[in-house]
């Protein structure tokens, strides 16, 4: 059974009668101990499938879903209370902008103690030696008197370290990464991105890894979901999803790395962006850009099915026809 | 912290010229001066009219006054009032609990409710509440304060016969002064003699609840208003997403993570409103004749006694300000971006 296990799920934004679905049909599987890259343009609804899960949209959007399941439990169904038994305890989220997620109010050793009394009721020295713990556990030097530093009084590399500390502070089965590393200086993305694989093998948690950063995805992921429009189009091994991909964004996708474009035909990256709220395509969401495109794309939407080693959403997949 | 507080007290003193020359000025442009008023309809002898501007030494020319004026501020001496003969800051002393315990009350009445109000209307925001407090509270930010005293009074007092009309508190009650704040000096009575002065304190509050009511309305309508949108702002914040990522309560997100930094904007705003408050105390305290600085103050305008009112009126601005002060050194604690600037 996986840990993490949704299916077909979609996000409403917008009115009933002219919603804007920011996820759509979506299906991802997290296992036990996995890493999961998700890569995608922005706006292509990644941010919201996590919020959902997490149930951080707070009646914002509409959510829908034939499964939403973690560990077992239906997150769709369980009452406010038991979902803040799980949130910040077993699942996890780091977000984008370190400087803005923390609270400038409080000393960080405030902000990480909390979650620690919150979730394992740790109290007085316990609750002071954990915390100093975990400050250490995410290479945060002179750590001791950085707890009672103010958020404001630190940079953004440590300032994400913080958040991650107290992210991992109740040893989570599955720790969400959302762009951990786009707002920092190039320098410290490599050694936050460092970080957070040493953590995810010592504490053998599943990550779920969102970033621009392909080269990143293949260095460290066990698998990867590509996002375009709120649906997954497709997802598989590292490995194979990199040599053969399936599916024309993909391929766009990789072009898009220097590397891959050397000595192969250059790819140009697709031209335009990820259709909007009145511009959703009725086919096949990429037929506007594809440059594959065929009179069935427009009609009809594909669904995810396997090609080759990767599942995909395309009418045309490129293994296919390769093969 | 101590340069912070000597930076902040150094901006103001161009604040205190200014005002002792503008309250110099403006009662002196009033017509009429403190000897014709006293005598009134009756006509004057030119002599002795002379005579007694002398004695007062108004007969001196302005800006002699003014020197002479600002020198006695130096040191230390308001001066006496011209009608009573009493010095200007024991009269103050004597009627300032007055004031203060009826801009408590409205102040305490203005920020229970007020963020209150805030807080939920910006949690259920686009609810039903959330438009009422916004309807309501933009009527009571352009309430006239005369106009709506007397309604009060006429519903609360006249119609329903709730509570007393004026005064602060029923002629029968013979209560001694101890703190100048009528609810503890009544408490303190009833303690003492609970047969003789059985009631008072509850006929104290009675009288204080319409004028504090009064007064507090501006205030709330503001202290609402901000503090809805500052918490619609912080609730946008990231760091309130991260504090609901933790899995926290709703009840400490809201108040632990969202009001404690949204607190900081309506606080400033808490401390203009000591101004505003002690404007609408002029009038609130004309209305009740509740026996306080801002009727005082009226009193003096009316019978031109100028150390009253140029003192007077400085008293109350330099507790503005004070409070302004406090209030500015209240932010920089609630804030540790501020507390730790350079
Ligand atoms: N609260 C919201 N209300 C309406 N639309 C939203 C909201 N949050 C996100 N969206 C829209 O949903 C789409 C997906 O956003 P997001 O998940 O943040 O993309 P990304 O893949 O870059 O993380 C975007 O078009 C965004 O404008
Ligand atoms: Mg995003």
């Amino acid at each position: 059974m996986s840990l993490l296990d949704i299916h077909n799920l979609s996000v409403h934004f917008g009115s009933e009668k002219h919603p804007f679905a920011a996820v759509d049909g979506l299906d991802l599987t997290v296992n036990q101990g996995e890493i999961v890259g998700i890569v995608g343009e922005s706006g292509s609804g990644k941010s919201v499938t996590m919020m959902a899960m997490m149930g951080l949209l707070e009646g914002q959007g509409r959510i829908l879903a034939d499964r939403l399941d973690f560990d077992g439990k239906n997150l769709l169904t369980i009452s406010g209370r038991e979902r803040r038994r799980i949130v910040g305890k077993d699942i996890a989220m780091i977000f984008q902008d370190p400087m803005t997620s923390l609270n400038p109010s409080y000393t960080v050793g405030y902000q990480i103690r909390e979650v620690l009394a919150l979730h394992q009721g740790l109290r007085g020295a316990a609750l002071n030696r954990r915390a100093l713990e975990l400050m250490e556990m995410v290479e945060i030097p002179a750590a001791k008197s950085r707890l009672e530093a103010y958020p404001h009084q630190l940079s953004g590399g440590m300032s994400q370290r913080v958040v991650i500390a107290m992210a991992i502070a109740c040893n989570p089965k599955l720790l969400i990464a959302d762009e951990p590393t786009t707002a920092l200086d190039v320098t410290i993305q490599a050694q936050i991105m460092e970080l957070l694989v040493n953590l995810q093998q010592s504490q053998n948690m599943a990550l779920i890894m969102i970033t621009h950063d392909l080269a990143v995805v293949a260095e460290v992921a066990h698998r990867v979901a590509v996002m375009y429009a709120g649906q997954v189009v497709e997802t598989g091994p590292v490995e194979a999803l990199f040599r053969h991909p399936a599916h024309p964004y993909t391929e766009a996708l990789l072009a898009s790395i220097p590397e891959h474009s050397k000595g192969a035909e250059r790819l140009s990256t697709l031209p335009g962006i990820v259709p909007g709220h009145y511009d959703r395509p009725r086919g096949c969401l990429l037929s506007p850009r594809c440059p594959y495109v065929q009179e069935v794309c427009r009609a009809d939407r594909p669904a995810l099915l396997q090609h080759g080693a990767t599942a995909a959403r395309c009418h045309f997949p490129l293994v296919a026809k390769e093969a | 912290m101590l340069s912070f507080i000597l930076r902040r007290l150094s901006v103001q003193i161009p604040t205190f010229l200014g005002l002792t020359l503008l309250t110099f000025t403006l009662i002196r442009l009033i017509p009429g001066d403190p000897i014709e008023v006293m005598v009134g309809e009756r006509t004057l002898d030119p002599q002795m009219h002379a005579e007694a501007m002398h004695r007062l030494g108004l007969d001196k020319p302005l800006y002699q006054q003014y020197f002479d004026y600002l020198s006695n501020l130096l040191h230390g001496d308001l001066g006496l009032s011209l009608v009573t003969k009493e010095s200007v800051w024991s009269e103050f002393t004597t009627l300032f609990p007055a004031t203060l315990e009826l801009a408590i009350a409205a102040m305490l009445f203005a920020s229970v409710f007020g963020l209150l109000a805030g807080v939920i209307a910006a949690i259920r925001r686009g609810s039903v509440f959330d438009h009422g407090v916004m309807g309501i509270s933009l009527t009571g930010f352009s309430m006239p304060i005369f106009w709506w005293g007397l309604i009060l009074i006429m519903f609360f007092s006249v119609q329903l016969g709730w509570t007393p009309v004026s005064g602060r508190l029923d002629l029968a009650y013979d209560v001694q002064p101890v703190t100048g704040f009528m609810l503890i000096d009544t408490w303190l009575a009833e303690a003492a003699d609970p047969e003789l002065n059985a009631g008072a304190f509850r006929d104290a509050l009675m009288h204080l609840i319409l004028p504090a009511v009064v007064l507090g309305t501006i205030p709330l309508a503001v202290i609402a208003r901000m503090t809805r949108s500052s918490m619609l702002e912080v609730l946008r914040e990231d760091y309130v997403r991260t504090a609901r990522a933790k899995g926290l309560s709703p009840a400490r997100v809201i108040f632990i993570h969202t009001l404690r930094n949204a607190l900081i904007p309506v606080l400033t705003v808490m401390g203009l409103q000591i101004g505003t408050l002690m404007g609408g105390a002029v009038l609130t305290e004309t209305i009740f004749s509740w026996p306080g600085i801002g009727k005082w103050l009226i009193d003096a305008i009316a019978r031109r006694d100028y150390p009253v009112v140029q003192n007077g009126i400085l008293i109350v601005a330099t507790l503005v300000i004070v409070t302004n002060f406090v209030v500015d050194i209240l932010y920089g604690i609630a804030n540790p971006r501020i507390r730790h600037a350079k």
